[in-house]
């Protein structure tokens, strides 16, 4: 299979404390990795490192066999960890917003996920529940043809209701074709859509592996072996 | 769905997929719902259905026709061994949890007739 994402020996500083350290990770295409870990594991730092918005100090990037620049950030599909819209904005110029935007844009896809998610197009962001702009952002990004989607904390402090409804987005997205990263410390309710997990903590690869090969080897679900090493 | 024992996923699927077979909710010679809808039903990656299909297929419970789908056998054979399988796993946990309860295997017949008597 073809690796879609290839990181080499990462490394990133913020003044002199170390935020990742050494990472290698290599993700090949149809598959859907999720990145464990606490807050300030260096989850994010990873996400952003891989979106270009911050350049590491050693190691090497590779996004569908390019550093990150232009091209990466045209295959990339990101959702992040809080609401990207502006307040004003209503569900129809969110639309528009991204439809201008990407070229990759699906409006056929953002229909039926707009339906599914239950979000009518007059609403505005600013009258949105926490889990509604949740809904609103992950339909926007799925939503796009892109080769790698990486979700920044998809279910973080929304109802089980909603929770649910993006489970069922990310899965019936799923394709072939493309990868998914997903970062979430709420394992317990995402553990079963992930093909590969990353135990990530104080900015090192503690564990990562086949979720399903994990599971066997160390007779538990990955809820419980994160417990076990976060716990 | 959680799957709460230490088993892998598709382990744990293919377990449930079985149970409905024996309990008639899937029929012999069936179409099983697509990986797909299966996916969205158990909310599990595509893959892990995918991985459960082929391991029903190993153990010739299913069968796949190219374009087509999964299916369930129509061998009334391996259904009904099917079947006596899971009775048999079902007594063998059964009799592990009585025996944890201090039970001999020798008394296990007289309480078991006991309740049918009884009606329970």
């Amino acid at each position: 299979m073809e690796n879609i994402v290839e990181i080499k020996g990462l490394t990133k500083r913020y003044d002199r404390k170390e935020a990742l350290r050494n990472i290698d990770l290599s993700i090949e295409k149809g598959k859907v990795v999720g990145i464990l870990g606490p807050n300030g594991s260096g989850k994010t730092t990873l996400i952003k490192l891989l979106m270009g918005l911050l350049h590491p100090n050693k190691g090497d990037i590779r996004i569908d066999g390019e550093s990150p620049g232009m091209h990466t950030k045209s295959v990339i599909s990101y959702l992040p960890d809080r609401n990207a819209l502006y307040s004003w904005m209503t569900v129809k110029d969110a639309l528009q917003m991204y439809q201008d935007f990407y070229q990759d844009f699906d409006d056929k896809k953002a229909e039926d996920l707009l339906q599914f998610m239950k979000l009518d197009r007059t609403m505005k962001v600013s009258n949105m529940s926490k889990g509604m702009k949740e809904k609103l952002n992950l339909a926007l990004v799925l939503s796009r043809r892109a080769k790698v989607y990486i979700l920044d904390e998809p279910i973080a402090g929304v109802d089980p209701v909603a929770r649910d409804q993006i489970l069922d987005a990310i899965i019936d997205n799923y394709k072939e074709d493309s990868a998914m990263i997903i970062t979430t410390h709420l394992v317990r309710d995402m553990e079963n859509i992930f093909d590969q997990v990353v135990f990530l903590g104080d900015g090192e690869i503690i564990l990562s592996g086949e979720a399903e090969s994990l599971r066997e080897e160390k007779n538990m679900q990955i809820d419980d072996l994160y417990k076990e090493i976060f716990g | 769905m959680n799957f709460d024992s230490g088993l892998p996923i598709y382990m744990q699927i293919v377990e449930i997929i079985k149970t409905r077979i024996v309990t008639g909710i899937l029929k012999s010679g069936e179409k099983l719902p697509s990986v797909r809808d299966m996916a969205t039903e158990l909310k599990v990656n595509p893959n892990t259905i995918q991985r459960s299909y082929g391991e029903l297929e190993r153990e010739n419970i299913v069968f796949t026709q190219r374009g087509m789908g999964t299916f369930v056998t129509d061998e009334e054979s391996t259904l009904k061994g099917l079947k006596a399988t899971m009775a048999r796993e079902k007594i063998i946990s059964f009799m592990e949890d009585m025996e944890r309860l201090g039970y001999g295997r020798d008394e296990l017949p007289g309480i078991i007739e006991k309740m049918i008597v009884e009606g329970k």
